[in-house]
């Protein structure tokens, strides 16, 4: 009996900080990270601050677990795309599908990787330095490069040129959607946007 | 009486002959067996002899790829190697191309194998025989052959693993041991072969994390070994055993296309991805600096 309440007990403070972590999300990626103080997380949950430091114990620490999480979520999508037995061209449209349904339904993650996390490095340069606390995400993409290159299907260059063709694209339309300066819906542009990608990275 | 040994050779460099003979107990096993017949050791029989059948070995080591259709001092080969190998108790395949073809198996990959092994596949006059020990390597290590032979001659089991290999000189990678293993672990590159530092499974085609050999454990002249030595471990006592472009890492999109044995392609890079990520000065500098 005493196990089973430990775990109720465990699942419990995982939920909530997961609530906790979602707000924060929505507060760091529309107010800034700076702006965003530990208390103003609290207040917006109605938790007391000292209650609230017993999840996260620093705005630093709930930085970098924010950072995993959204890398884990992408991650998992993404591996799911990599699991399903179809083309490199087929799946080119289901990632950048994925990615432009996240960044609709779920627009604080890709707002928070795009004006928390690349634009604020100081806070990231100790723990989350490099692959660290994006690993989740980029091993994916890893496999989807070498798994293209080995069918035949993707042209063998540097993984950096490649990744910053794909995922600097995807992130570039979400960033100018954000600023509402596209003249059609995100998803409008799936088809042209997965063709270009396809044709960049296609082995000639 | 001694137990009879007879090494006889099919398509070969005589490599692993050469190699044994770096054995430093080799006077022990000149003691212990009689050498009905070595290439270059003083011998029973001539070859000529040998070549008529008319005698018969308790060990039969093989040299080189086996053909068929090879004939020595007029003799065909394969009636000579289904003679001497179907009276001995132990057929020993003494280096990669007599284990699995090797080398010399790509100048006729349709009829050379190696005595059990063609590449991996059982094929060869020894296939599925309970009395072949494969002993590959490009060439043998003395002390592989030295262990052995004297485990026979102790009359002690020999644990083999689905190649044929024994257990106790191939269970593990040529990786153990390696010199070299906290640049791998914090994947630190090394950019030439010949240095003392740095990783050669990045770029130098070092196929240590997928070779089965004690290279690292039983060092060769009981000094060095390959990697240790600053130069990428050419993966000699594996099946696949000669690639192509053996000082170069294989690489798609910079991802190493083959990773350690029996760890998943996700699980390698997550870890890899992780470590390469942090900055060692310690691994970045020369070991010995010249200047200091």
């Amino acid at each position: 009996m005493k196990n089973i309440s430990d775990k109720s007990m465990t699942t419990k403070k995982e939920d909530r900080k997961t609530s906790i972590m979602q707000t924060a999300l929505k507060l760091f990626s529309t107010e800034g990270f700076y702006t965003t103080t530990m208390p103003s997380i609290a207040k917006t949950l109605g938790m007391s601050v000292g209650n609230f430091y017993n999840y996260f114990s620093s705005k630093d620490q709930l930085a970098k677990e924010l950072m995993l999480y959204i890398s884990t979520v992408l991650g998992d999508k993404l591996r799911e795309i990599n699991m399903t037995d179809t083309s490199v061209k087929e799946k080119i449209t289901m990632i950048v599908h994925m990615y432009f349904t996240i960044a609709r339904e779920r627009p604080e993650l890709i707002e928070y990787f795009l004006r928390v996390f690349l634009s604020n490095r100081e806070i990231f340069t100790k723990e989350c330095t490099g692959m660290v606390c994006v690993s989740g995400f980029v091993t994916e993409l890893m496999l989807f490069f070498d798994e293209g290159v080995q069918s035949g299907d993707l042209k063998d260059q540097d993984f950096f040129s490649a990744l910053g063709l794909f995922m600097g694209y995807l992130g570039g339309m979400v960033f100018l959607n954000g600023e509402e300066v596209l003249t059609h819906p995100l998803n409008e542009y799936e088809t042209a946007i997965a063709e270009n990608i396809y044709n960049a990275l296609r082995k000639q | 009486m001694k137990p009879r040994l007879l090494w006889l050779q099919g398509v070969t460099c005589n490599g692993n002959t050469h190699s044994f003979l770096n054995y430093p107990h080799l006077s022990y096993l000149l003691e212990t067996f009689e050498f009905l017949y070595h290439p270059i050791l003083p011998s029973t029989y001539t070859l000529e002899e040998i070549s008529t059948c008319e005698y018969e070995c308790d060990i039969l080591v093989f040299e080189g790829a086996y053909d068929p259709r090879m004939e020595r001092v007029g003799m065909n080969l394969e009636r000579v190697v289904h003679h001497y190998g179907n009276h001995a108790q132990y057929v020993i395949a003494a280096g990669s191309c007599a284990s699995f073809g090797g080398m010399f198996k790509h100048t006729d990959p349709e009829h050379i194998t190696g005595l059990g092994f063609d590449e991996k596949e059982p094929k060869g006059p020894f296939a599925h025989s309970t009395k072949l020990i494969n002993l590959s390597g490009c060439p043998i290590h003395p002390e592989w052959m030295g262990y052995t032979l004297r485990m026979i001659a102790d009359n002690k089991p020999i644990a083999i693993d689905e190649l044929h290999r024994p257990k106790e000189l191939y269970a593990y990678l040529a990786h153990h041991g390696c010199t070299r293993n906290e640049y791998f672990e914090w994947k630190v590159d090394s950019d030439h072969f010949g240095t003392k530092e740095g990783c050669l499974f990045y770029k130098q085609g070092c196929r240590g994390p997928m070779t089965h050999a004690s290279c690292n454990k039983i060092l060769w002249n009981d000094v060095s070994s390959k990697t240790r030595a600053g130069s990428p471990c050419f993966g000699c006592t594996e099946p696949d055993f000669p690639r192509t472009n053996m000082f170069e890492t294989k690489t798609n999109m910079s991802i190493p296309q083959d990773v350690p044995v029996g760890i998943s392609k996700r699980s390698y890079l997550t870890m890899a991805g992780i470590a390469k990520s942090f900055h060692i000065p310690r691994l970045e500098k020369r070991l010995i600096d010249d200047n200091a």
